[in-house]
């Protein structure tokens, strides 16, 4: 049973939509905190450079363009769900975006066991304690996006709760954006 | 639920809930009702301060007679003794202040006070408790592993805290850091809820000023932890690698750098200060206008007090490191920010004092225990100024001066202003009064010891007393007879401080049977909680929710016969 | 919310592969100046469009965005306070150095530097 207060807006937007927002600004200080980390640490260290060379930048950029383009169809599911009422189709979309998901992380999955296995462990260097760190907080989100995204699926197919397509989505474009930031910062800085 | 979303005006409780029969598992242990989980938070609280209370008692029976077998404990060892002052601030600030002040209060008073039936997400709500719940027992057990619960103080800084073979604690200091974590998601959740709730759920007709000022400080205090924690979160996750995982982000020997830990954990500590002040501030601001009659003394600039209170506290972390090797040039910055931080406080104390000025001052003991928070507070800022100052600090750093000031801030905040809110709502939380008698005795027999605690404190503390020594006899130049002997006093005050809490605990549950009814409005109080039923029942107002007309606080308006004028009574 | 159709999410989603490219071949020039605009400047662009146009911050309450930019702004603060300790290897009578301990086997990248010397960027 939902409370009445649930349905009050006296703040202008949807109760859940805000709260998403609150969600996401309490994951901008989270994510805030081990970037500033590793900011400052690999500011002050240059020579972490050298270890920072044996990333792969192409799996990076593949990734990117893989987060980029599952983005562009949690949107898609969303505009399928608000405006066309299509559940199926939101269902469907939101399916094709889990899957994007699914090969951003056999792609790192892939990298990983490619680095670990030249020995640039999470305990060979500070830099790939951080780059592992972050990744790895990452890469959680997008699990938890995935399963999240699976069970507003579930029920957008059913024609249920829709608007929750877009707050699952705006969450996945969140952790997109930090993808869109951890990228340069772990691949690109050499 | 887009549907739904666009008639909020139709508040009549056309689905308000029927009370039918539930059992006593769904009733009080898995209830998604707010009151039921704020009684959650309150009594899992009362009983982490309970063993909060007898680490103190422990610790303090050691320095006072060292090798002493202290009764109920036994020999305190020196790790024990590490272990008991670690989990008594940790126990204190995240599982007594945190939950009653934020948690117990907010959960309670935030859908009452603003006219709702429940909180925007009564399952998360629950699931918070949960988790909070189940983060406790994740603390207590640590106690019960081999080597012990984690010793290395509530900061937990590194290299001590991530390196077994230094802490000497391989799982306690993991599961202290595991603990904490579910702590803090726990109130994350509840967090995002209050804040929420307060902007989303309000009655119709109540605009941003007819917020109660306890709402509106409780809402930004979550906002502060919400804010603040992040970092910590990453911190704890970086730490808790550092202890199982092998990697070195704050053990210098490997180039990692335990500053930054400090760096990360103050960044939330010292916010934290003020997400456990803030609601116990609001608390004080309810009491003393019921019991002065009289409109709260410039609401709005208490308002933006809050807020400028909330904005500097993220900029003066780092004066808790100012003798940690940090950057001179930024002790001079903090510093200053710190000084600075302290007239908002001063201000809002002004203006309770300009609140009772002229009002007819009822002394009950919730405004006892609220007049008590202001001064004991004060003694608490006032001392802060020592320690905010980069200078003077490197003297005072690490002794007991510190302990005695932080006490002096935290034991207002999260003992005296959490009596002052639950004798305070008491009758709204379980429909009976307090016997008046037994609650001043203890509100004497509380305040009167926890000064005999800690003034002795400030002394030894100025004489030099280094925190965290397990047995002063072996620092001949700290253990003169006069010394040992405020020691004692200091100990025998705290004994008879936790005896009378004794008092209070008859007093709680004997009123719940025993202490005459309450009536909806004991208090004469003007704000909304006071139109429910006393106890609220799960949906607070199953007639209908309440429209506000007013601000909170139109107390003795000139035109009115009565000296109270609810919100929620049209003009 | 405006109603952009799907035609114009495509649009974007273009926009920043395209943005991606650059930011990938931007370094390749090696001139540090166009990788920190390429890099990281295009990183904001591409945020930027992100919150923007998917997660549809334009049409959100301002209040949205500035208690979003808050939580950033208070990040600085962090960067800023801690940074100059934690960049800081040495002072009038210390030096930060880096004792580099026996450690695990797996530890064969221990050839760190000590960090008073600040030439560590020759490494490359």
């Amino acid at each position: 049973m939902r409370p009445i207060a649930n349905t009050r807006t006296a703040a202008g937007i949807p109760t859940a939509r805000l709260a998403v927002w609150w969600v996401l600004a309490s994951e901008i200080v989270i994510f805030g905190g081990v970037l500033a980390s590793y900011l400052m640490q690999r500011m002050g260290n240059p020579d972490w450079a050298a270890e920072a060379a044996a990333t792969n930048v192409w799996i990076g950029a593949f990734n990117t363009f893989v987060l980029l383009t599952s983005s562009l169809s949690a949107v898609l599911a969303h505009h399928a769900a608000e405006h066309e009422q299509d559940g199926k189709k939101a269902a469907r979309l939101l399916g094709l975006t889990i899957l994007g998901g699914g090969i951003f992380l056999c792609v790192k999955g892939f990298e990983w066991y490619t680095e670990i296995s030249h020995g640039m462990t999470i305990q060979s260097h500070p830099f790939w304690s951080f780059y592992y760190t972050a990744a790895g907080i990452h890469a959680s989100h997008v699990i938890a996006g995935m399963i999240l995204m699976a069970f507003v699926a579930k029920d957008a197919a059913k024609g249920l709760e829709l608007h929750r397509v877009e707050l699952v989505g705006i969450y996945w474009h969140f952790v997109d954006v930090v993808w869109i930031f951890l990228f340069p910062l772990l691949y690109i800085a050499k | 639920m887009a549907e739904s979303i666009e008639h909020p005006g139709h508040a009549g409780g056309h689905d308000a809930p029927h009370d039918h029969e539930m059992s006593f598992w769904s009733k009080y242990i898995f209830s998604t009702d707010h009151k039921v989980i704020a009684m959650q938070y309150l009594f899992t609280g009362m009983a982490m301060g309970l063993i909060g209370g007898f680490f103190a008692y422990a610790f303090r029976m050691q320095l006072a007679f060292p090798g002493m077998e202290v009764p109920g404990w036994g020999m305190v060892s020196p790790a024990d003794y590490n272990s008991l002052v670690t989990n008594h601030g940790t126990i204190m600030i995240f599982w007594v202040a945190m939950p009653v002040l934020i948690a117990a209060f907010g959960n309670f008073l935030i859908p009452l006070m603003i006219g709702c039936d429940d909180m925007v997400f009564p399952k998360i709500n629950r699931l918070s408790f949960q988790i909070f719940f189940v983060s406790a027992i994740v603390l207590l057990s640590s106690f019960f592993v081999p080597g012990g619960a984690f010793g290395g103080a509530w900061t937990a800084y590194p290299p001590l805290s991530a390196n077994p073979n230094y802490s000497l604690t391989p799982m306690g200091s993991s599961i202290w850091v595991v603990a904490v974590a579910l702590e803090f998601i726990a109130f994350l959740l509840g967090g995002i809820n209050f804040i929420t709730t307060a902007m989303n759920a309000r009655a119709p007709g109540m605009k941003l000023y007819d917020i109660p000022i306890v709402v509106w400080m409780i809402v930004v205090a979550s906002i502060l932890f919400m804010a603040s924690v992040g970092p910590l979160i990453a911190g704890a996750i970086m730490l808790f690698m550092d202890q199982n995982i092998g990697t070195h982000f704050f053990d210098p020997a490997y180039g990692g750098d335990p500053i930054l830990w400090q760096h990360l954990f103050w960044f939330f500590g010292h916010p934290e200060v003020y997400v456990v002040l803030l609601p116990a501030m609001g608390i004080t601001a309810e009491i003393i206008t019921v019991f002065a009659r009289k409109k709260l003394f410039a609401y709005r600039t208490v308002l933006y007090t809050t807020f400028g209170t909330g904005v500097l506290s993220f900029t003066v972390w780092a004066h808790h490191q100012f003798i940690a090797g940090i950057d001179p040039r930024m002790a001079h910055v903090f510093t200053i920010t710190t000084l600075l931080i302290s007239i908002p406080i001063a201000e809002m104390c002004f203006v309770y004092v300009a609140t009772l000025y002229g009002g007819s001052i009822t002394f009950s003991t919730p405004m006892l225990w609220a007049l008590a928070f202001i001064f004991e507070f004060l003694i608490g800022g006032v001392t802060g100024i020592f320690l905010g100052a980069s200078g003077s600090d490197i003297y005072f750093h690490d002794t007991y001066f510190v302990l005695a000031h932080f006490h002096y801030t935290f034991f207002p905040i999260a003992i005296i202003g959490t009596f002052a809110g639950v004798t305070f709502w008491y009758p709204k939380m379980f429909g009976k009064m307090m016997n008046d008698t037994l609650g001043k005795l203890h509100f004497w027999g509380t305040v009167i010891p926890f000064n005999l605690i800690f003034i002795p404190l400030f002394v030894l503390g100025a004489a030099g007393q280094h925190r965290r020594i397990y047995n002063y006899e072996h620092f001949p130049e700290l253990s003169a007879p006069w010394m040992q002997d405020l020691r004692q006093v200091a100990t025998i005050a705290l004994v008879v401080m936790l005896g009378m809490q004794l008092v209070f605990f008859y007093n709680f549950f004997a009123s719940m049977f025993r202490g005459k009814a309450a009536g909806k409005n004991p208090w004469k109080s003007n704000t909304l909680e006071w139109t429910a039923d006393s106890p609220p029942p799960h949906g607070n107002w199953p007639e209908g929710l309440p429209n506000v007309y007013r601000g909170p606080y139109e107390y003795s308006h000139p035109d009115r016969d009565d000296d109270y004028w609810p919100q929620n009574v049209p003009s | 919310m405006a109603d952009h159709g799907t035609q114009y999410y495509v649009k974007i989603w273009g926009i920043l592969l395209v943005l991606l490219v650059i930011s990938i071949f931007g370094p390749f020039l090696e001139i540090p100046a166009v990788t920190l605009i390429t890099a990281f400047g295009i990183a904001f662009v591409k945020a930027y469009l992100v919150v923007k146009n998917f997660m549809h911050m334009n049409v959100q309450p301002a209040y949205v965005g500035y208690m979003l930019s808050t939580c950033l702004v208070f990040m600085l603060l962090l960067f800023a306070g801690s940074a100059p300790d934690v960049m800081k290897k040495d002072g009038d009578n210390w030096v930060k150095t880096v004792v580099v301990v026996q450690g695990p086997a797996t530890m064969h990248h221990g050839e760190e530097n000590s960090g008073d010397e600040h030439g560590g960027a020759e490494l490359h």
